[in-house]
């Protein structure tokens, strides 16, 4: 949702009246999605970067109504992330955060998208194989899937849904050297950084019944997301799925979901 | 004189913060006594050096304190006690400063200045706690490391229920098992209480 790359542009930031003790100097607008602003800033020491959520208040919503609605998502977004944190599930720290004022400090996460990382990696195989060259790197690429496979299922193993599970949710965080990553092309050794999940606005701690019905949905999202790619990355989904089985106990049978969720859709059906 | 290190958290740069350490405290009977009397002389936060994790720990608490304090919504009565407050994983106070705050037995002691106007200054913040503080002051360096090595994990790990999960997939080494444990810290007191 919040984390998508830019749509309409960069945000406007002189519509918002930003939270104390933010300032428009201190901030640099990254993206803006349907209920937040999206900002990098630094927190705690001026060398350590910070990602700033804030979700100003909507003019159209009852004002006592608009506070209460902030509050409660932003809160619920916390607290979801420190749960998942706590259980060593690679999600961004939070560092701070004001529920009254709409903001909430995270950790900044170096890397790309596994959407941007995908879209590098078809493009030089595009290349290569008008070369007549054979698809080289594909175990690399595989170990890749595998890992984007093994991050979910840990977070679901929790207990935890995300809600809005797409590419451009999950970063790759490059293992040591990191180089510039605004290149189009597949930098060297991309492919082995790790996986961290983003954006939790969406996210909830699945009750019991309803568990196996959310995680399907979760991942029926980013198998979606995967063939909206390209027909290639779509065929290498199922290397993300074969080690999701494989990440926790109760995959199985969230997989066996996944393929009712597959015939009719995102939405639960109303009939019978 | 004690030594003392000041630093400027990002978007408060205008209240600086003085912290100073304390090894071989003797008389921390005395200072506990001048917090309980409320003495205005003695307005500093108070902490045990024990369950501080890292310097980003205390930051985070300074920054807590502060934004409290400017937003007019601290739930302790001062600044410094908001600055105990917030380190605990719950809303007791008298709690916070059992488990951070200065005890009768403490030895090792972190002392914090919240320079909330301008004639707090760090000369006089060191002069003092040289004066009255009756302990060996350690310098904590220019990145305020010397604070991540007097804690008592064991002891952290408890207060913030840490202790049969795993913080961390795979704590390879010290550090970076001390950075997770950090980053779950960090979490946990900002969603408390609410």
């Amino acid at each position: 949702m919040a984390d998508n790359p830019p749509r309409e542009g960069q945000p406007d930031s002189t519509t918002h009246i930003l939270p104390a003790p933010f300032t428009t100097s201190s901030l640099t607008p990254m993206t803006q999605g349907a209920e937040a602003l999206v900002y990098k800033t630094v927190f705690l020491t001026p060398t350590t970067p910070c990602i700033l959520k804030y979700r100003p208040p909507k003019p159209y919503r009852h004002p006592i109504l608009d506070r209460r609605l902030t509050k409660a998502r932003l809160l619920a977004e916390a607290r979801v992330l420190v749960r998942a944190r706590k259980e060593g599930v690679p999600v961004p720290a939070v560092l701070g955060g004001d529920w009254d004022a709409g903001w909430l400090a995270l950790e900044f996460i170096e890397g790309r998208t596994v959407r941007a990382v995908l879209d590098a990696w078809v493009e030089g195989w595009k290349n290569r194989s008008r070369e007549g060259e054979s698809v080289e790197g594909e175990a690399e690429m595989k170990e890749f899937m595998h890992r984007i496979g093994h991050a979910v299922g840990r977070l679901h193993e929790c207990g935890i849904v995300h809600g809005d599970l797409t590419t451009s949710n999950l970063m790759v965080r490059p293992s040591a050297t990191s180089h510039s990553t605004s290149s189009g092309v597949l930098e060297q050794g991309e492919l082995d950084g790790e996986i961290v999940l983003i954006d939790f606005g969406l996210a909830v701690q699945s009750t019991r019944q309803t568990q196996e019905e959310d995680r399907a949905v979760d991942l029926y999202v980013l198998e979606r997301a995967f063939a909206a790619t390209h027909p290639w990355a779509e065929k290498m989904f199922k290397e993300v799925l074969e080690a999701y089985k494989k990440s926790y106990k109760g995959a199985g049978g969230s997989l066996k979901k996944l393929e009712g969720v597959r015939l009719r859709g995102r939405k639960r059906s109303m009939l019978g | 004189m004690a030594h003392v290190h000041t630093f400027c958290l990002p978007h408060y740069d205008q209240y600086p913060v003085h912290v100073a350490l304390f090894r071989n405290l003797s008389n921390a009977a005395f200072l506990r006594s001048q917090l309980l009397e409320a003495n205005p002389a003695f307005d500093y936060a108070f902490l045990d050096a024990d369950m501080i994790v890292s310097p980003n720990h205390l930051k985070s608490a300074c920054f807590h304190a502060l934004h409290h304090t400017m937003t007019n919504t601290l739930k302790a009565r001062t600044p410094h006690s908001e600055l105990v407050f917030r380190l605990h994983p719950n809303n007791n106070i008298g709690e916070a400063y059992r488990k951070f705050g200065i005890a009768d037995t403490t030895s090792k002691l972190i002392a914090v200045k919240l320079a909330l106007s301008p004639d707090v200054t760090k000369d006089q913040v060191a002069d003092h706690l040289g004066a009255v503080v009756q302990g060996d002051s350690v310098p904590i360096g220019d990145d305020a490391a010397e604070l991540a090595m007097h804690t008592d994990l064991k002891k952290v790990k408890t207060v913030y229920k840490l202790n049969e999960k795993k913080t961390s997939a795979n704590p390879t080494t010290d550090e970076s098992e001390r950075k997770e444990l950090e980053a779950v810290i960090l979490g946990i007191m900002t969603v408390k209480g609410s």
